[in-house]
């Protein structure tokens, strides 16, 4: 009975010994079959769907034409690329891109540390319960119901915005948010902030939670206001989380939003606000996707992802030498 | 402890603020819940803001009926329950072998799935892998994208390392195979993981629009959200009756409108979330937790 518990215990590699290190690697894999079974659908997978694309960035540098197939398709070396930089769409989509995230990152970041905050200050834990449920919410639907609110509050013809402004007497005739390129940032930053404002709280409440209370206490006895705790005691103390989602954050900035824009802009086929609309993003599902300019929208890619890992490796090589947390 | 006037101050402003955020964030949900509830004919002459004014079942009579929608209801349940069945199961599978100790190319399996999470080849290439293996305008693909999620992975694995050694030992005694373990000791103890991961997966897969507008033709597969999204976009009456079935055409009169009907299924696509969400709250709480404690 031992003796077999002992070659169950070889056979699943849990002790390996020495006679065990000097066999064969394919009969040590031979003995952990099931294991290396269990792993095997998931490395595949990746394989298949994760591997393969990234081999297939290699179509920028072709004619690609999906009945011709990878293989057969024309080489034309980076002539996507030159068109990409060279068409009349390029700077705005940088501009877009870089200004959108931006403003994200500006309004969005800051938004849920602040709830966070005030959630802290506040003594009645039925209140803040209610609020920290409300404000969760909007996270968990999908951006194509939140449109239809977006759409209903910021309707000219009795849109709630509209009414309230009118009512107070801030405007006179109503005003065409949703088709009108000079308010489309607000509203787009605007709605990520309420959608996601709650939710990226919870983050900063935990941390919140983890500071020693002792400090509190005492910087209430020497006479500091709540207000001077925020910024003496709660903030100091959740920096930490701060930084690393801030460096996650800037290495974030070239993904401005997809789902949030194509829906704000119905399918990108609001045309009064696309010239402030498109994001590098919506621009490769517009060409490649909807256009079928396969290449030319690789291309764009491929050059965002560059971008992007240039700035991650920026961001966290700026925290590191601040001295403070980085992701590695 | 006493309050300052200025710590009262401070109090006072933040009751303020915080009841008009949980205002503008609960209003958008209850003013179009009750712009469902109400005929669109009516509606349409405004003023609708928290009560209906003149109550009706008919937007939701339309949408239950209608054939189009029903099919995509039941194409977003299928998906959501086996795509958040198989994509736990590989998952979990995978974590569950390289959480044991000495497995060969333990570390390969494990940087190969990390860079995944850094380096992607972009959504056309992935087009065309998908196409190429002929796996566009599937349902099959619906539940197939994203079976495997490394980010989950890495949180499973944590897990079953943390397990402890004796209760998987002692059913190995009693005859049981590695895979028996799996499935009648480490699963059943992961009940809280899986229920946070897979809540999540769920939400995922009940709110995705994006992967089946971009991957399914065929009218039939479209799911919930999509064909909310063509509801939404279609803006004229006609435009949307063309997505409906003929239900919804001939029912369509002076007293239904686009927006009434945009808004009942909105709400008919949102209250299961809604309905839920209050009971498992505290697992959607726990589940940023796990995944940022990570980081």
């Amino acid at each position: 009975m031992l003796d077999r518990v002992a070659k169950r215990k070889d056979s699943a590699g849990m002790q390996p010994n020495a006679s065990l290190d000097k066999a064969s690697f394919w009969v040590r894999f031979a003995r952990q079959w099931d294991y290396q079974l269990m792993i095997l659908p998931a490395i595949l997978f990746l394989l298949i769907f994760s591997y393969g694309p990234m081999w297939g960035v290699l179509m920028s540098f072709q004619e690609f034409n999906l009945f011709k197939g990878f293989w057969e398709s024309e080489w034309v070396g980076f002539r996507h690329f030159e068109m990409f930089f060279e068409s009349p769409e390029f700077w705005r989509i940088m501009r877009n891109t870089f200004v959108i995230s931006i403003l994200k990152l500006a309004i969005g970041f800051p938004a849920p540390i602040i709830l966070a905050l005030m959630l802290n200050e506040i003594g009645g834990v039925l209140f803040k319960r209610f609020v920290q449920t409300i404000t969760y919410i909007p996270h968990f639907i999908s951006w194509v119901v939140i449109s239809g609110f977006v759409f209903s509050m910021f309707a000219v013809d009795d849109g709630a915005v509209n009414n309230l402004l009118l009512a107070i007497g801030l405007i006179d005739t109503p005003i065409n948010w949703m088709s009108s390129p000079n308010y489309f940032w607000t509203i787009l930053v605007g709605t990520n902030v309420w959608k996601e404002i709650g939710f990226g709280s919870i983050v900063y409440l935990a941390a919140i939670v983890g500071i020693d209370p002792s400090l509190y206490e005492a910087a209430a006895i020497d006479g500091a206001s709540r207000w001077k705790q925020i910024f003496t005691i709660t903030l100091p103390g959740i920096a930490p989380v701060i930084i690393i989602f801030l460096i996650l954050g800037v290495g974030n900035v070239l993904n401005a939003g997809f789902e949030d824009i194509m829906m704000l802009t119905r399918n990108l086929n609001n045309g009064i606000v696309m010239s402030v609309a498109d994001v590098l993003d919506t621009y490769v599902y517009q060409m490649g996707i909807m256009n079928q300019r396969y290449s030319y929208a690789t291309a764009a890619g491929l050059f965002k992802s560059l971008l992007s890992i240039v700035l991650l490796v920026g961001a966290n090589a700026i925290a590191r030498k601040l001295g403070r947390e980085s992701l590695w | 402890m006493k309050l300052s006037l200025t710590d009262k101050a401070l109090r006072g402003t933040i009751y303020a603020l915080l009841t008009i955020l949980a205002f503008i964030t609960f209003y958008p949900f209850w003013n179009s819940l009750v712009i469902s509830f109400n005929s669109g004919s009516d509606t349409a002459l405004g003023g609708i803001t928290f009560w209906p004014r003149d109550f009706t079942l008919q937007n939701y009579e339309i949408v239950f009926k209608d054939k189009q929608i029903f099919n995509a209801y039941f194409i977003t349940i299928l998906r959501t329950v086996f795509g958040t069945a198989l994509s736990m199961f590989f998952t979990a599978l995978f974590a569950y072998g390289l959480s044991k100790k000495g497995i060969l190319l333990k570390k390969f399996y494990t940087l190969f799935a990390i860079f995944t999470m850094f380096f992607n080849g972009g959504l056309i290439p992935y087009f065309i892998i998908v196409y190429s293996l002929n796996l566009y305008n599937t349902f099959f693909f619906l539940i197939l994208h994203g079976m495997v999620s490394v980010y989950n992975m890495i949180i499973f694995r944590t897990f079953f390392t943390q397990l402890p050694d004796g209760i998987e030992e002692s059913a190995r005694i009693d005859g049981c195979s590695n895979f028996g373990v799996f499935f009648r000791i480490v699963l059943p103890v992961s009940g809280p993981v899986l229920a946070t991961l897979g809540l999540f997966t769920a939400v995922f897969l009940w709110n995705d629009w994006f992967i089946p507008a971009v991957f399914i033709n065929d009218q039939n597969l479209v799911p919930l959200q999509t064909l909310l999204v063509q509801i939404i976009n279609a803006g004229t009456t006609a435009n949307l009756l063309n997505n409906l079935n003929s239900y919804a055409q001939s029912a369509v009169s002076q007293t239904v409108t686009v927006k009434a009907l945009q808004m009942a299924t909105m709400m008919v696509a949102t209250l299961p979330i809604l309905m839920v969400y209050p009971f498992l709250q505290r697992y959607f709480v726990k589940g940023v937790l796990i995944g940022s404690l990570k980081e």
